[in-house]
């Protein structure tokens, strides 16, 4: 182990913006996800397809999968928690690809993401609630609890970029270790296992998003 | 003598393991009820399983704070510059 998994590599500098390794790596799935969308819904028609009842069974089991949560229509919410989903899977996987350092296992790409499910249950609890009747949240179940209810905002924000960024380092770190340790064989399972945690940790940032900005909205009770 | 090297490595090392010895215990507990509840109403074991994930990676989290705590100590110690 040269490098420390807190550090990242820096690749290049456009002006005195240092570029790393887990920036290029996001645009290039971002790019791949754009692309990968553009052309499955190029064609799609009235009478669907093999590949687009694929697609419309995916978009309508998020859909589903918010709206139990939430119990309201989830249409507001998909576009926000649907592509969150969709772009952890392939983040979280793409670092089982030889060459590719999975862009969720460096501290940036998490808190980012974390801190856009922060701004959007502020968005979303005055849109949906109204000023007054989101600030008047703060205050359940008792005016005492205010200084507890904006700490745990900070702090829940803070847990789910650091429960991201652990679990999928860590399973990074796993591989490295056991690959210097044992050699060729033994370190499959463990990868098989990271697939594993990759999927399930981006099951649960959607599921924590879609509860946080339930609370924010008042449709879950926190 | 010891260094602060080698007390980070000490700290590292027993953050690690008291730290993971608790989560694993009681996420034991949490998946023996879960599988209980599943095993009394089979019907039910949608939302169970999908509860049990969501407080699971809760229950997870305490342990990974230990593994970044103890990777701060190897990797970014501020006392060991």
């Amino acid at each position: 182990m040269n490098q420390s998994p807190l550090q990242t590599t820096i690749l290049f500098y456009i002006g005195i913006v240092p570029i790393t390794r887990t920036v290029a790596t996001t645009w290039g799935l971002m790019a791949v996800l754009t692309v990968a969308s553009w052309i499955a819904t190029r064609r799609f028609r009235v009478d669907a397809g093999d590949w687009q009842v694929i697609i419309e069974s995916v978009v309508a089991g998020i859909e589903e999968q918010i709206a139990s949560l939430l119990g309201r229509d989830a249409a507001p919410f998909v576009p926000l928690l649907g592509t969150l989903f969709l772009f952890l899977v392939a983040a979280n996987l793409s670092g089982t690809f030889p060459g590719v350092k999975a862009p969720t296992a460096s501290i940036e790409t998490p808190a980012a993401l974390a801190a856009i499910v922060f701004f959007s249950v502020h968005y979303y609890g005055v849109r949906i609630q109204g000023l007054g009747g989101y600030l008047k949240g703060y205050l359940k179940p008792n005016p005492v609890m205010l200084p507890f209810n904006i700490l745990s905002e900070l702090t829940r924000t803070f847990s789910l970029a650091m429960r991201l960024f652990g679990n999928i380092m860590s399973g990074d770190l796993m591989g490295g270790i056991l690959l210097a340790l044992a050699g060729l064989i033994v370190p499959i399972p463990f990868m098989a296992l990271g697939i594993l945690i990759g999927l399930v940790q981006a099951y649960i940032f959607s599921v924590l998003a879609t509860v946080f900005i339930g609370g924010g909205i008042g449709a879950i009770k926190k | 003598m010891m260094t602060i090297q080698m007390l980070s490595i000490i700290g590292a090392v027993v953050g690690v393991v008291l730290g993971t010895i608790a989560p694993a215990i009681m996420e034991g507990r949490a998946v023996t009820a879960a599988m209980d509840g599943i095993a009394r109403q089979p019907e039910a074991a949608d939302s169970l399983s999908r509860t049990l994930f969501v407080g699971l990676a809760m229950i997870e989290t305490m342990a990974i704070y230990c593994l970044l705590v103890s990777l701060m100590l190897l990797f970014a110690n501020p006392f060991a510059r």
